[in-house]
């Protein structure tokens, strides 16, 4: 293992923040792995950690193949995290709309062009990032739209979906995106935890990279080989929203098999206690993606389910 | 006459609601009158635009039989930002001015953005009040996305800024309200001026003469204004940026929108711990200070100043 510094930002009030890199194996740049990008992608952090510890032992069994490397980056934004803050502690940016960076802009964009020259010549990019909503999701790699993506090699990962959506410009900032733009394959991998440690699912995410790695020729690793995946376009997804605000209670959970007329949830009036609306499921389907705050706005995305042909 | 044209359940006992006043002629309306619509407050920390909502109602009361089209003023995009002062959607954490046009069918934030745009649609122009953020400080000006210029140019030219910026298409600028507005025939155009989370009564005041220019010029108002200034017109190519090389305590020693020569002291970077000086920043071309540093404390990279050759 080799450890590298990828970025230093000097501080008067704090101590630096040091952006590392650790690297296995010798040769070809084959597969760049990159943690959290917010404060609050401690999920990711954990996963990243976990890597380079099985990386390390791989490493010394002689099992990382000949001319390949790896390089795990956990994460581009000590200084948020530490302060418990989702974006950049002084300006509230997020750098993961700031890639591929430029070193002579703003602080932000300078830590994301700190990180991208480093991460910009792997063949293959992983980023383990999170959901602008409170939710949880069904383990999925994630994919733009962007005419680079290659959803069979997606597959290789054995997660349970593959998930396209189509690109918006305010994805064109993102790492995934410029990734893909100079020519890196790149995945981004869900799982359902941002905030808190989810061993099992940590477990899941760390599989599938081993997975694809394994695949893929870069690593010798013998495991569990996962699922055969399904892959799903994001427009296809039925979205179940709620029409009143108030307290949300939810019955069902992901990866849960739903029929048409199913009690999703409930929105309870929080003065009263009674229910002011019972969100049922509009189709038969396996629920992909739900909210998980404890109260919720009108119009608020509940659920997106996946919807399936069940007939029993 | 208020209007709400947006509104969203939030958890306890509380309606989010996007409201705007609408004056029309005292003769009522025959069909065939121009509209002008004043935005502001889609980031919470601005708060230029607030006078200016006010001082433009203010005068047109004065003076109400003038009035000949329909002013449609938005004082706050984003109530709850505005209220807690946050810069974005407070619980979403999200930019609104990244998600227009949005959707009907989308969350919260999107949702909004939605139904703002169906009540902006059909506006003869918009103008989109913005002032900088807490850091920077900007003199009065217009910016506009250069596929938009043609239409645009004529229309700020008339509203009494101190300078237009002609900036380069950026594909993630596509979400804001004014390109999407644009991009349906409404023009739009997006003054920056001030600072965040203060007011600048005489740059409030200056805008209000210019929309009044503007209204006039539309035949919305027929009463006495003031001939606007000419504005100084640039491109990216003529603006420079500062950026700071290291951290500590921002002290300016130029003036905000004053000639700078080459080599000219723009101001010093200290730290407090060791009561050195971290970086001496000098202009690196003679030109005009159009933003400054506001906010004393940076990092490296922050933004010093941008100069206009
Ligand atoms: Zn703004």
């Amino acid at each position: 293992m080799e450890e590298k510094l990828l970025f230093e930002l000097d501080s008067v009030y704090r101590d630096n923040m040091r952006i590392k890199g650790f690297s296995f194996g010798k040769g070809e740049k084959s597969v760049c792995i990159v943690g959290a990008t917010r404060g609050n992608e401690v999920q990711q952090v954990y996963i990243c950690s976990q890597l380079i510890k099985i990386f390390r032992q791989l490493e010394k069994q002689g099992k990382i193949k000949e001319n390949k490397s790896i390089m795990v980056v956990p994460t581009a934004n000590s200084y948020s995290m530490n302060i418990a803050k989702r974006f950049w502690s002084t300006d509230n940016t997020d750098i993961n709309r700031m890639f591929p960076g430029y070193n002579l802009g703003e602080t932000t964009q300078r830590i994301a062009a700190g990180v991208f020259e480093n991460v910009n010549d792997y063949e293959y990019g992983i980023q383990f990032t999170s959901f602008y909503m409170q939710g949880s999701f069904i383990p999925h790699v994630r994919m733009m739209k962007t005419g680079f993506e290659n959803v069979e090699l997606a597959k290789d990962f054995g997660l349970p979906y593959v998930f396209r959506r189509e690109a918006r410009p305010y994805d064109t900032t993102t790492l995934n995106y410029n990734w893909q733009l100079w020519e890196t394959k790149a995945f981004s991998v869900y799982t359902n935890a941002t905030d808190s440690i989810d061993v099992a699912s940590a477990r899941e995410a760390i599989n599938a990279v081993l997975n694809f790695l394994n695949k893929n020729e870069i690593i010798e690793y013998s495991c569990h080989q996962g699922y055969v995946s399904q892959f799903i376009e994001g427009h296809t997804l039925v979205n179940v929203k709620s029409n009143v605000s108030g307290i949300f209670i939810r019955y069902k959970d992901v990866n849960t098999r739903v029929t048409k007329g199913d009690t999703l949830a409930e929105i309870i009036d929080p003065h009263t206690g009674l229910p002011v609306d019972t969100i049922k499921s509009p189709v038969n389907g396996i629920v992909f993606f739900h909210a998980d705050q404890p109260v919720i706005y009108s119009q608020a995305p509940l659920y997106r389910i996946i919807p399936t042909d069940d007939l029993y | 006459m208020i209007q709400t044209i947006a509104s969203v359940g939030l958890p306890i006992d509380e309606t989010l609601m996007i409201k705007k006043n609408r004056l029309i002629p005292q003769s009522g309306l025959n069909g065939n009158e121009k509209r002008i619509s004043i935005v502001t407050g889609t980031h919470g920390d601005e708060l230029e635009g607030q006078y200016v909502c006010f001082e433009l109602q203010r005068r047109i009361k004065e003076n109400y039989s003038a009035l000949k089209g329909i002013v449609d003023v938005y004082p706050a995009l984003n109530p709850l930002g505005i209220d807690s002062i946050t810069r974005g959607i407070p619980a979403f954490d999200l930019d609104m001015n990244r998600i227009f046009p949005g959707s009907e069918n989308g969350s919260m934030p999107e949702y909004i953005a939605s139904k703002i745009i169906g009540d902006l649609i059909g506006s003869d122009v918009v103008i989109d009040i913005h002032a900088s953020n807490i850091f920077l400080k900007e003199i009065p000006q217009v910016r506009i996305n250069e596929l938009s210029r043609d239409v645009l140019v004529p229309y700020a030219k008339l509203i009494n800024v101190d300078y237009i910026w002609i900036h380069s298409s950026a594909t993630v600028l596509e979400s804001t309200l004014a390109y999407s507005l644009n991009s349906i025939g409404t023009p739009t155009l997006v003054v920056e001026m001030g600072v965040g989370m203060r007011i600048t009564k005489n740059y409030g005041d200056q805008l209000v003469d210019g929309i009044f220019a503007l209204m006039k010029e539309l035949g919305i108002w027929s009463g006495e204004t003031a001939a606007p200034k000419t504005p100084i017109i640039s491109e990216d190519g003529e603006v420079s940026f500062i950026n700071a090389g290291s951290s500590g305590v921002f002290l300016p020693s130029v003036e905000h929108w004053k000639n700078v020569k080459k080599g000219d002291c723009i101001g010093k970077i200290l730290n407090p711990l060791t009561g050195e000086v971290n970086e001496t920043i000098f202009a690196q071309n003679d030109g005009i200070v159009f933003t400054l540093r506001e906010y004393p404390i940076v990092s490296e990279g922050s933004l010093i100043a941008r100069i206009l050759a």
